[in-house]
């Protein structure tokens, strides 16, 4: 599905074979987080806070101690004090979010675990833990958490990116700016100018799989854990930090992962489990409910978002401005960053101011989410550019197209992009047959667009070579959207053997070198360098033996098609089989490690068309036709970007739609469950075209652009564009619930 | 508290546990049975990972009691293979790339087989309807409808 | 069995039971499991009436070509119930005694006069099914009591019922609104009899009489309608929660009560003579 670049005639890239992990999946042999059995092992149970802000008075862990099966109960002071330590405040916090000292900043925070024989004896210890609190006055929103003589929840919080700072504290973490030319002559300049505030609600990952962790202590101080996350070196960071201990007293194997989306790069029970499983001397499973994933951890930032932007009547952006606060939850650390750098990035706009503010307030702390901050920021956007368009009576896609970043542009968060794709995507729509199909009654269109700039980061990768000829190939990376897949179809162009003769593999920690975590959009590009890097080595080493074989220098041996050549053809091929058969002859096993902070990571853009029906009786909104086109620069695996891009675009209109944390005027979470908290079932949806993109990132062996996040940028918007289209009101406020959409239709009508 | 004792055909093998009588019999099939195939997503019977069949109907089995399956018959996701060959439904999975993280797709493929055991020819608004019990967070359901209208199509040609 | 506990229930599907006890709104000593009566999992007709057990599933309902025919009402709305992973354990005594305001079956059941056979200790007692829940989830049965089966008298020709509800997805919500309508003509064609029920904006599922008398003698033209849908909004005693709010469920039952008419309508009229 190529649209610009042809294939350059790979063998395997670019294919869709079986998924080498699919067979355990669709036979129920894979083994998730919660699938383990230990002998002996005990069932966790976590204590939570049952408020939004108090401070802990006493722990009276007598009861549960006592009772039948109950082998371990712990609490804060199991854990070392790491403020007194003077270590980092990032790290402050992450112990201090694994579980409560002094004070609960929020519904679910952590105040105790217990474990016990069995499932029904762990819930009634942890119901027998005593907890007594001295409730504090709590804000749950930003608007509360930045009013005068807001509630603190850190005492000591003063702004930073503020100067002069501060000199009293506030629930403000951190402010950034970005800023460009002189944003009064830039709306001087301009015909028309809009101006809107938007505002989000949480919204949670929403991953099906929750949280789980096993956890086996010796009491030599090691510890194995087993447990589904997106990154298992860095769970083992996180999990040692907590503990006090040493990263190396800690093996940690990745479990098959049942979703994450940035949800599971942080830790939540491992410290638990392994304190635990110290404790008791047994292997602990700590496993959380749905009820607990909603009430304790990270969905990602409500924020209140402004937008004025101005444009010339020929279509070009002439400037813009935006001010945004992000919920970061219980401690510092929203997206909102991100969101400040992604918000304009896609345009060339000449002058800008964007400011942003990480504000704290009692609420799970945030954890990443499917490109952290841009989708709210792109939601406000993307929804001003379509009324700027309307104003001036020009069609969404070219008002984008005039002002499309390109290869030169200076991006508005500093670099200057080098050969992108976002115009392709701009196409793409534009020559679909979506882009003109005919609308019905009460039917509207919308377009949006979105940018990410993805990750590189460090990746650790190694091939071994069999010794019947096939290769196994190693790496660190939680495989979450079927990354072993594109590692194998690399691998087997690289080396040019069959896709089925590679075995990828995700090792442990003790096994494999560093990686980062599986996030960021970063494994195929990464993860797969490192591949590649690899295999270019094990295929050096390959040459070698041909040339000692055939007693010459190694520059007369080709590698082609999985054998090695004489460059003159005076030698019979040498397939990888037979130099795998007598590779002990020839220098020993072959095998070869590569790791690297990947470089060369190619930003990625979407561009999405949408198509809504509205009951104008009763605001319910249905999506009738969805299309995204999405810059992959090189599809290693098609069946998996496509699978990627159609996962964002539903998490988008769930996000756009119905999606929300509902709190009560305690700060409890009101709809910690699937009846309530509404992601979409797939009778909500139609099928999901998608369009791929092909332009090839320079920088990378295969051209490879990340591809898992940038999909969830632009649904919020192309939604509201879409309701706008079909019923002339235009919504600030997401969820767009019928009930919003039915209100909005009563005002328009009166 | 004396657990009960429970004797029932789990995937065709008659398969006995014992089990306290509140507990679920998706955990009983998990944590006494060892069948882990079924996965708790909510414990609540809205997302459908636990799926089984029970009396050839597609049923939550964390909405069941365990004792409640005795002298039942029940079919899990590792019941679905015939003699190492794989049921249309999980070939069509693998081929069209119907799964990313594989956590919901035991139960959708149990709630695809009772659905096609029933209606061999569906629409594609009677699968998503029939499949609006299951949810999944990462295909957006595009490829995992496409899937069933393949295995449907296999099947009926058979 | 029943008595032998004060914290003993029955439970059919436990659809809402294993929830409730989750979520620690219940914790009963003694479940007793009523499916393993045959009489409780039946479902039968014959010339007066439909008789469908209390734990009958509602999949045995929606699969029944009778039973959908005659009343396709009760079957959509007992199909609407969850999933249909749901539906091979719900039952429509379940639906009922659970008390929800917002039970999908409940509406429907009502405007087609179905009653309820209640069995305990000091004997059995037929009630109409609108005098079952009497608050929300609060029955009119004693603790050692529970329901045997629903009776349904066969629907005369040129009857029709419907079922619609409003949920934001398509499906596995809770209704915010749902509206159970029943008509009947008179060879005339006008309306002869008129039922109109709705769940979800009151404490218990209301009767709109005001609706159900404005449509006595009319073909339910659009000026009726409008009259239909002002007492539909007009009977609501709705709450704000985390579903609906009061104005958007009083502006939607007005919606649905036609809606639901109109579909009634139309069945009626096709059901001429075709039992």
């Amino acid at each position: 599905m190529a649209l610009t670049e042809e294939n350059p005639g790979y063998k395997w890239v670019g294919t869709r074979p079986i998924r080498p992990d699919g067979l355990d999946k669709v036979t129920g042999k894979a083994q998730f987080g919660a699938d383990l059995t230990l002998p002996g092992m005990l069932f966790g149970k976590v204590v939570r806070s049952p408020h939004a802000h108090a401070r802990i008075l006493s722990i009276d862990t007598s009861a549960a101690e006592s009772m039948l099966g109950v082998k371990a109960v712990i609490t804060g002071s199991d854990f070392p004090d790491l403020a007194a330590n003077g270590a980092h405040a990032s790290d402050i916090d992450v112990a201090n979010n694994a579980i409560a000292r002094d004070k609960v900043l929020y519904e679910g925070h952590v105040v105790a675990a217990v474990a016990a024989t069995t499932r029904e004896l762990a819930e009634a210890a942890a119901k027998a833990v005593e907890v007594s609190y001295e409730i504090l006055p709590h804000v749950l929103t930003v608007d509360e958490a930045m009013a005068d003589n807001a509630p603190l929840l850190h005492e000591n919080m003063i702004t930073k990116g503020v100067d002069p700072a501060p000199d009293q504290p506030s629930n403000v973490a951190s402010r950034i700016v970005h800023e460009r030319g002189d944003l009064e002559q830039g709306f001087g300049e301009a015909d028309v100018v809009i101006e809107r505030e938007f505002t989000t609600k949480p919204v949670h990952q929403g991953y099906i799989e929750p949280h789980a962790a096993v956890a086996d202590a010796n009491n030599d101080g090691r510890a194995n854990i087993w447990c589904s996350s997106q990154g298992h070196f860095a769970m083992r960071a996180y999990t040692a930090t907590v503990l006090g201990v040493s990263q190396g007293t800690l093996k940690v194997t990745a479990a098959e992962i049942g979703g994450g989306f940035g949800g599971k790069t942080v830790i939540y029970l491992e410290p638990l489990a392994v304190r635990l499983s110290q404790r008791s001397g047994r292997p602990v499973k700590l496993v959380m409910d749905r009820d607990e994933v909603f009430r304790a951890t990270g969905p990602t930032s409500g924020t209140r978002i402004k937008v004025k932007m101005g444009i010339s009547n020929g279509g070009e952006l002439t400037a813009a401005e935006v001010w945004m606060a992000f919920e970061a939850g219980a401690y510092a650390g929203s997206p909102v960053g991100a969101a400040g750098m992604t918000v304009i990035a896609a345009y060339d706009i000449p002058h800008f101011l964007v400011e942003g503010y990480d504000v704290v307030c009692n609420k799970p702390r945030v954890a990443a989410y499917r490109a952290p901050g841009a989708p709210m920021a792109a939601f406000a956007v993307e929804s001003v550019l379509d009324e700027l368009a309307r104003s001036i009576d020009m069609d969404p896609i070219e008002v984008r197209l005039a002002n499309a970043a390109v290869e030169g542009t200076q991006a508005s968060y500093g670099p200057k992009f080098p050969r992108i794709g976002f115009v392709e995507t701009l196409e793409a729509i534009k020559e679909h047959p979506n882009y003109t199909a005919e609308l019905g009654p009460n039917q509207g269109r919308g377009v949006a667009a979105g940018f990410w700039f993805n990750a590189g980061m460090n990746s650790s990768a190694t091939v071994h070579v069999n010794e019947n000829g096939t290769a196994t190939v190693v790496t660190g990376s939680p495989d979450i959207g079927g990354s072993r897949q594109s590692m194998a179809l690399m691998a087997a162009e690289e080396l040019g053997i069959p896709y089925e003769s590679i075995k990828p593999v995700v090792a442990d920690t003790e096994t494999v070198g560093f990686n980062d975590v599986t996030g960021g959009s970063r494994v195929t590009l990464a993860t797969g360098a490192a591949v590649v890097d690899a295999c270019r080595l094990v295929i050096e080493d390959l040459r070698a033996r041909a040339a000692k074989t055939w007693d010459v220098e190694i520059d007369q041996v080709e590698w082609v098609d999985g054998q090695a050549q004489h460059v003159d053809g005076s030698q019979p091929p040498l397939s990888l089989n037979a130099l795998a058969a007598k590779s002990g002859r020839t220098g020993g096993p072959i095998s070869a490690n590569a790791s690297l902070n990947a470089r060369g990571v190619g930003a990625g853009f979407s561009t999405q068309l949408c198509d809504v029906e509205v009951d104008p009786e009763t605001g319910v909104t249905r999506v009738v036709r969805y299309l995204t086109a999405q810059d992959a620069g090189r599809a290693i695996s098609p069946d998996y970007v496509e699978g990627q891009m159609q996962g964002g675009v539903v998490q988008g209109i769930g996000w756009g739609l119905n999606e929300e944390y509902i709190h009560d005027e305690n700060g409890a979470m009101e709809n910690p469950s699937f009846l309530d908290y509404r992601m979409p079932v797939a009778s909500d949806l139609p099928m999901i075209e998608c369009s791929i993109v092909e332009v090839p990132n320079p920088a990378h062996p295969y051209g490879v652009r990340g591809v898992g996040e940038v999909g969830i940028v632009p649904p919020m918007a192309a939604l509201a564009n879409a309701i706008k289209d079909a019923t002339g009101v235009r919504l600030t406020d997401l969820p767009m619930t019928p009930i919003k959409v039915l209100e909005a239709l009563n005002e328009q009508s009166d | 508290m004396a657990r009960t004792h429970i004797t029932t055909v789990i995937n065709g093998d008659e398969v006995d546990f014992l089990t306290e009588d509140s507990t679920s019999l998706l955990n009983a099939l998990r944590d006494e049975v060892g069948l882990t195939g079924a996965k708790e997503g909510c414990g609540t019977g809205d997302c459908g990972s636990c799926s089984i069949l029970l009396d050839e109907r597609v049923t939550c089995s964390c909405l069941v009691f365990a004792p409640e399956a005795n002298g039942a018959n029940i079919l899990t996701v590792e019941g679905l293979t015939d003699a190492g060959e794989l049921h249309p439904l999980q070939q069509c999975f693998l081929e069209g790339a119907a799964l990313q993280c594989g956590i919901c797709t035991p139960g959708f493929l149990i709630a695809a087989k009772a659905l096609l055991d029933k209606n061999p020819d569906p629409t594609e608004t009677e699968i998503r309807y029939a499949l609006a019990g299951n949810l999944c967070r990462c295909t957006g359901y595009d490829k995992i409808v496409r899937a069933v209208q393949e295995a449907a199509l296999q099947m009926r040609e058979q | 069995m029943l008595s032998s506990s004060p914290s003993a229930q029955v439970f059919a599907g436990a659809t809402d039971v294993v929830p409730q006890i989750r979520g620690g709104r219940q914790a009963p000593e003694v479940l007793v499991d009523l499916k393993k009566i045959d009489q409780l999992v039946a479902l039968t007709s014959d010339d007066k009436k439909w008789t469908v057990g209390a734990a009958t599933p509602t999949v045995d309902l929606t699969e029944n070509p009778g039973f959908s025919q005659e009343f396709p009402g009760i079957s959509e709305a007992a199909g609407l119930i969850g999933s249909d992973q749901i539906q091979s354990r719900s039952s429509l005594g379940g639906n009922l005694c659970n008390g929800s305001p917002a039970a999908d079956s409940v509406p429907a059941m009502m405007v087609n006069g179905t009653r309820a056979l209640i069995a305990g200790p000091k004997g059995n007692r037929l009630v109409d099914v609108s005098e079952v829940v009497t608050g929300p989830g609060q029955t009119c049965l004693d603790s050692d009591e529970f329901i045997v089966e629903f009776e349904i008298d066969r629907a005369p020709s040129l009857t029709g019922d419907a079922y619609l509800r409003m949920i934001p997805r398509t499906e596995m919500d809770i209704a915010v609104v749902g509206a159970g309508a029943r008509v009947t003509l008179g060879e005339d064609g006008t309306i002869t009899a008129a039922a109109l029920a709705l769940g979800a904006v009151a404490p218990t599922v209301v009767r709109v009489t005001a609706a159900e008398e404005a449509l006595i003698g009319t073909t339910a033209d659009e000026d009726t309608l409008a009259v239909v849908a002002a007492a539909a909004s007009e009977v609501c005693n709705p709450i704000d929660d985390k579903r609906g709010t009061i104005g958007y469920r009083e502006q939607v039952a007005g919606v649905l009560a036609k809606r639901a008419v109109l579909i009634a309508m139309e069945r009626a009229q096709q059901r001429n003579g075709n039992v």
